[in-house]
């Protein structure tokens, strides 16, 4: 099963790369990895949807612990929680299809944000799986580009990971 | 106080209580050395490759408890100590490793002698540094130390650009070391030792399994309390050597691939096993399906991420085990296990490796020799191959920080400089090597600095004319195809001579004796003693990789 994990670091050059290269040499798989600070300059947090069943997670989480620059892990599948991505999608849109897809994306609460002779860049939010839902919608109108963010994700209501 | 960061870091050194360093100049780290001339309260060892200094600061680590130090230049110097750092992570073994790195200016732009250091040694280090301002060496150092022998120890490496070497600042010496990030838990969770002192109350055929981490948390006293009071067998793993008498009624000898017969029934027969500081490597468990099949496991280690790694734990207990095991002992009343071990005794007498007799020079008779006329007393130090089993097999290690091998890694080329640092941090015990014809002439090079530093360490070579071990697994798995493992070698007393070492041949059992007790006489230099050994003879028993502990083969 998927799970998706925050792992808060100290903001050091190299941390990344630290994280990564552990996920490589333990085999382990990342699916989407998303990076950034938080309210704190001193703290990034990295946010990792991997796959494994609890034997592995349990794992990835004590390997994650043992890198020095690492304050905390934890794992949104046992929690309640808000996750987010954000796709850009550009599609072919000549005449005949742009209402069509225009629609679409409305329905998506998605937007258009760049209009060209042939197609459309648009931009969507929410849960990987609407945005999985949408890219495929817009498949048979032929995707030129695509880039996602990777999933990220908080803690609902007071508590905090 | 100003200084530059050149002083800075030996002033560090000294303030973290080191007293000898093993290392090779080079352009990035003259800075460091220009200080180091004149400074008499840290002995440095020169080397003569790198990999020999890293090799050197774990062999002074594992048999003193103190951290060992290295340095390094950028560039080559640096990448030559990635296997000394690789072996050192490997037995988690407390060493501070310093690296001259190219200016910072220069970082980054393939400049002469740079590599990315840090980047190369991310994944063989506890941690790494790189230290880009002057102001923060202090803090820096204070960590490295700090993280190096604390938790469950690992080398850690702090690369010094040139420049910053050269930089000054004013010298203010971190009283406290706090990394919030990194808190290693010590006390063992309340509840689960209470669990885990009632199994082992209830169990009938309680087993100790002991590795390294009893020797760095320095619990051998509590185990053996334990161990006593509650007639517990005893085996360990190569890394676990010392930690428990090897000589007393209770200890089985060592366990896995080539375990001696009683440990392996033992794990297979035992209702608990009680593991402390190891980690179930696969030399050791064989097939994990079947390891232990009968037993509960207790499994206490500083380190939460060895619990579960490899074989379920039913109790599992994150901690030091020093304290764990005093909480747990003070949960214990004594017990006897009678018919458990008149069973142990049993498969004790049952089984001894085949002998053969004539005149043929064995293996192991070399180091029962060595064993009897240093009356189990030495520092011993191994190279890695068939010689190094029988060491361990044969030689009886009672105390702690008395044996140095390498057990994760299996470095060929560990043992010689491994023995330059633990004669250097012992001098006055005896430092016996046992080592291989391959293997000796992998670091053959710090024969000169055993020389230099009139080290009189002794050396014996068992000498088969093969890479003994990977012959016998050609002999037992690839249908005796001898596949580039004959060695053609030099005459090894005459290269030891070169060096300036005193160097002796053995070619038949009767000159054993002698040649042992004319090395222990040697007290200023370095005796390499080449003894002429069968090549064919095989480690025994031997559980063939991936198989189970009780489908040994015996002879
Ligand atoms: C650096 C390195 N290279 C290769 C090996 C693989 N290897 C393991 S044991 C061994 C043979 C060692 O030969 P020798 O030192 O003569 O010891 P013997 O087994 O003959 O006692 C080899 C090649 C190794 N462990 N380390
Ligand atoms: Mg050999």
């Amino acid at each position: 099963m998927q799970h998706v994990i925050s792992v808060l670091v100290e903001n050091r050059p190299r941390v990344l790369a630290r994280v990564a290269s552990l996920f490589a040499r333990r085999g382990y798989n990342i699916e989407s990895l998303a990076v950034g600070p938080t309210h704190n300059p001193s703290v990034s947090r990295i946010t990792l949807a991997v796959r494994g069943d609890e034997d592995i997670l349990e794992q990835i989480t004590k390997q994650l612990y043992k890198l020095i620059d690492v304050i905390k892990v934890g794992d949104f599948t046992e929690i309640n929680f808000v996750d987010r991505e954000l796709a850009l999608i550009k599609v072919s849109a000549p005449a005949a299809n742009r209402s069509e897809i225009i629609q679409i994306t409305e329905v998506f609460r998605a937007r258009v944000v760049d209009v060209g002779e042939r197609n459309l860049m648009i931009e969507v939010t929410g849960p990987p799986a609407k945005i999985d839902a949408l890219q495929q919608l817009l498949k048979k109108y032929g995707i030129l580009e695509l880039t996602r963010t990777g999933r990220i994700a908080l803690a609902r209501g007071a508590q905090a990971l | 106080m100003k200084m530059n960061g050149a002083r800075i870091m030996v002033e560090m050194l000294k303030r973290e209580g080191v007293k000898a360093v093993f290392g090779y100049p080079g352009g990035t780290v003259i800075d460091l050395y220009d200080v180091l001339l004149e400074t008499d309260d840290i002995s440095h060892t020169l080397v003569r490759h790198e990999q020999g200094a890293a090799h050197a600061a774990d062999g002074y680590a594992r048999t003193t408890g103190k951290v060992g130090v290295c340095i390094a230049t950028s560039g080559p110097g640096a990448t030559n100590l990635v296997t000394g750092l690789t072996n050192a992570y490997m037995d988690s073994v407390p060493l501070v490793a310093i690296t001259g790195q190219v200016p910072t200016r220069l970082i980054g732009k393939d400049s002469f002698q740079e590599a990315d250091t840090t980047g190369i040694t991310m994944p063989i280090t506890k941690h790494n540094f790189l230290v880009t301002h002057v102001e923060e060496l202090t803090t820096v150092v204070r960590q490295a130390f700090h993280i190096a022998s604390t938790g469950r120890p690992g080398p850690v490496l702090i690369d010094l650009p040139k420049d910053v070497q050269g930089a000054e600042t004013e010298f203010v010496y971190p009283e406290k070391v706090d990394i919030h990030s990194y808190k290693p838990t010590y006390r063992g969770h309340a509840r689960q030792t209470i669990l885990a002192a009632r199994a082992i109350r209830d169990a009938q055929r309680p087993l100790f399994y002991l590795g390294g981490g009893v020797i760095s948390s320095g619990a051998t006293a509590e185990l053996f309390e334990v161990a006593e009071k509650c007639n517990i067998p005893v085996t360990y793993t190569l890394m676990g050597k010392g930690s428990f008498p090897e000589t007393h009624p209770l200890a089985l000898g060592w366990l896995g691939m080539h375990g001696t017969y009683s440990a392996n029934k033992a794990v297979m027969e035992c209702d608990l096993l009680i593991a402390v500081g190891a980690r179930f490597d696969d030399r050791v468990t064989g097939n994990t399906a079947t390891f232990a099949r009968k037993a509960r496991i207790i499994h206490i280690d500083i380190d939460p991420a060895e619990i579960g790694k490899n074989v379920k734990a039913d109790y599992p207990i994150v901690g030091d085990a020093k304290k764990v095991i005093h909480e747990i002992n003070k949960k214990l009343e004594p017990s006897k296990k009678d018919e458990w071990l008149a069973t142990i005794k049993k498969w004790k007498n049952e089984y001894s490796p085949p002998r053969r007799n004539g005149e043929i020079l064995l293996p192991s008779r070399v180091v029962e020799e060595v064993y009897r006329l240093t009356r189990g007393k030495a520092v011993v130090v191994t190279d890695v191959g068939q010689h190094q089993m029988w060491a361990a097999q044969i030689y009886k290690v009672d105390h702690p920080r008395s044996w140095a091998s390498s057990g994760g890694l299996g470095t060929m080329g560990y043992g010689l400089p491994a023995a330059v640092g633990a004669q250097t941090g012992n001098p006055s015990s005896t430092v016996v090597l046992f080592s291989g014809d391959g293997s000796i002439l992998m670091k053959v090079q710090e024969l000169v600095t055993a020389v230099n530093y009139r080290l009189p360490i002794k050396i014996f070579v068992l000498n088969n004319c093969y890479l003994g071990m990977v012959r016998q697994w050609q002999e037992c798995f690839y249908d005796g195809r001898y596949s580039c493992t004959h060695l053609e070698n030099p005459d090894l007393a005459g290269v030891a001579r070169a060096f300036g070492a005193e160097a002796l041949t053995v070619e038949k059992a009767e000159e054993l004796e002698g040649a042992v007790k004319k090395a222990m006489s040697v007290k200023d230099r370095p005796t390499l003693v080449d003894c002429r050994v069968a090549s064919d003879e095989n480690v025994l028993p031997f559980v063939p990789p991936g198989k189970s502990l009780d489908e040994m083969i015996l002879g």
